[in-house]
């Protein structure tokens, strides 16, 4: 019933899906990297970096992700010639560039998420430090930033499981993930139904750890008010 | 300005301010003229290329119908989703275990799931069924039962969260004056809960419109990305294309938002409702966050799985 699936090997179906893996991960700690400035930005003093932030939020999230990793295929590389060092190999190639689109992409959700969770703890908090005589350093270390990072992980999580989930539009430029494999297996194979359970088991596999995980974890460091 | 992370600046912190924005000018402007430097160098400056989007045939020929064709798809989906929605949101509710555990399940699964692997098995269903579908409306087809099945399970737990963050006296209320358990849900629960909701539903619009791209590229549906293909290949400027492609979409997903955040804050203030308002950014921010405990409204964060 399954023999279908050992004719394939460039990708195999294992190769796709650790490709998604590698997409997700690789992508994942670039937009936590860049989501991270763009939060401090955001909340920083300057209204210059505030007002870059919520522009560059405001512009990425409302652009399709399509938009952007087709963009960095048809435009960075076609046209401008920026291949990210990876030369003529077009795997490679396409490889980086559509990690550098998810980056570009995500880091707009984990900015708000990390936003969102700065917010959540209570001016009095600060207040109440720095009326016990804590100094700066001291109020955003022992105080805010332990609340706020606590509160970020249930959201982060949830941006990483859409993320996981979107590595498939890299597809769209060639990039032998799970999605690309798929394509190619249910147009030739006739086990339609069949081809479908398994690249949504795969995914359900990947993604439903990931959650209970850290939704757990949220849910037991979550600051009781 | 003060925030909980630092005082209002004094004059030694507004020097640094001032410091730092002029860092961070130059930054941006560096980074300005090095994107002016790349399109020129690259000839995408010149105005043979961005002459056409003056005049009316790109916008009445490719453009507009493209555009056209996202709305189409995204209301049609919104349209059937939203129903099929608020009936597993409900069924998941239900008294009843196993009613509760197949709209459960079926939720669940259909949320882990991308939802371009849901459009491509659509795709082929479709190709493979004795349903008469011609080939030109297919991917028309393909998209939206994709986006159909994604977006119910999203809306169905909208429609749960929104029945969940109504008072518990509502419920209580209506078994007092002797109301059923399906009169309640549809004349009490519903009603309050469909305000509550709008925001996010109007943001999960957002979403939807953003995701009929996915049809564009991978299934041939001729909507605005797919638009763009034709229009620069017919006019040969990929770049200048693309630019104006991604400020449509910005201009009509900034409308939604917009009007989300508006009825969000409308419906804060207003008086005859019970307070109940799932933020716009609880779904928008991200789909799958709609599990979270809100409801408050500013606790967007802690939601969790």
């Amino acid at each position: 019933m399954f023999d279908f699936i050992s004719d394939y090997d460039d990708p195999s179906l294992w190769g796709a899906f650790w490709m998604t893996v590698k997409l997700t991960f690789f992508s994942g700690i670039g937009s936590l990297v860049w989501g991270t400035l763009l939060a401090a930005m955001r909340v920083s003093p300057v209204p210059l970096m505030r007002g870059f932030g919520t522009a560059y939020v405001n512009i990425v999230r409302n652009i399709p992700l399509t938009v952007i990793i087709v963009f960095t295929s048809l435009g960075l590389a076609d046209i401008f010639r920026i291949t990210l060092g990876a030369g003529d190999d077009v795997k490679v190639m396409s490889f980086r560039l559509a990690i550098l689109g998810f980056i570009v992409y995500t880091a707009a959700f984990v900015c708000e998420a990390i936003r969102s969770g700065i917010n959540t703890v209570p001016l009095g908090q600060a207040e109440a430090a720095r009326a016990i005589g804590l100094n700066f350093s001291q109020t955003l270390r022992l105080i805010v930033l332990p609340q706020a990072f606590r509160s970020v992980i249930g959201p982060l999580a949830n941006v990483l499981i859409a993320l996981t989930k979107n590595t498939t539009v890299a597809a769209a430029i060639g990039v032998a993930e799970a999605a690309y494999l798929m394509k190619t297996m249910i147009e030739n194979e006739a086990q339609t139904l069949l081809i479908g359970a398994v690249f949504a088991f795969g995914f359900v596999v990947l993604t439903l750890p990931t959650g209970l995980f850290l939704g757990w974890l949220s849910k037991r460091l979550a600051v009781k008010r | 300005m003060s925030s909980v992370l630092y005082d209002t600046p004094g004059p030694r912190a507004k020097r640094r301010n001032i410091l730092l924005s002029v860092v961070f000018t130059l930054l941006l402007a560096l980074l300005l003229w090095w994107v002016w430097r790349t399109m020129d160098d690259n000839n995408q400056l010149e105005w043979d290329l961005w002459q056409p989007f003056t005049t009316g045939e790109a916008w009445t020929t490719y453009l507009l119908p493209g555009l056209a064709d996202t709305l189409k798809a995204a209301a049609i989906s919104m349209v059937i989703a939203l129903p099929l929605g608020a009936v597993f949101g409900i069924a998941r509710m239900s008294d009843h275990a196993w009613v509760r555990g197949v709209a459960g399940t079926v939720v669940e699964f259909f949320r882990a799931i991308p939802v371009l692997l849901l459009m491509l098995f659509a795709n082929e269903l479709y190709v493979r069924s004795s349903l008469n579908i011609s080939s030109e409306e297919r991917p028309l087809y393909a998209v939206v039962t994709g986006l159909v099945l994604y977006n119910a399970s999203v809306l169905a737990e909208v429609v749960r969260a929104g029945i969940l963050s109504l008072p518990r006296g509502q419920t209580e209320a209506a078994y007092a004056v002797g109301l059923r358990k399906g009169q309640t849900m549809t004349s009490i629960l519903l009603p309050q809960a469909v305000t509550a909701m709008l925001p996010a539903i109007v943001s999960q619009l957002v979403v939807i419109v953003k995701d009929t791209a996915l049809g564009g590229v991978m299934l041939g549906f001729t909507e605005l990305l797919n638009a763009r293909q034709t229009l620069a290949a017919n006019y040969a400027n990929v770049i200048p294309s693309f630019i104006v492609v991604a400020i449509i979409y910005i201009i009509v997903n900034f409308i939604l938002t917009s009007f989300a955040s508006w009825l969000e804050q409308r419906l804060r203030r207003s008086k005859k409702s019970t307070g109940a308002v799932l933020g716009e950014d609880t779904v928008e921010v991200n789909p799958a966050a709609v599990r979270g405990g809100f409801g408050t409204g500013e606790n967007t964060g802690g939601g969790g799985f």
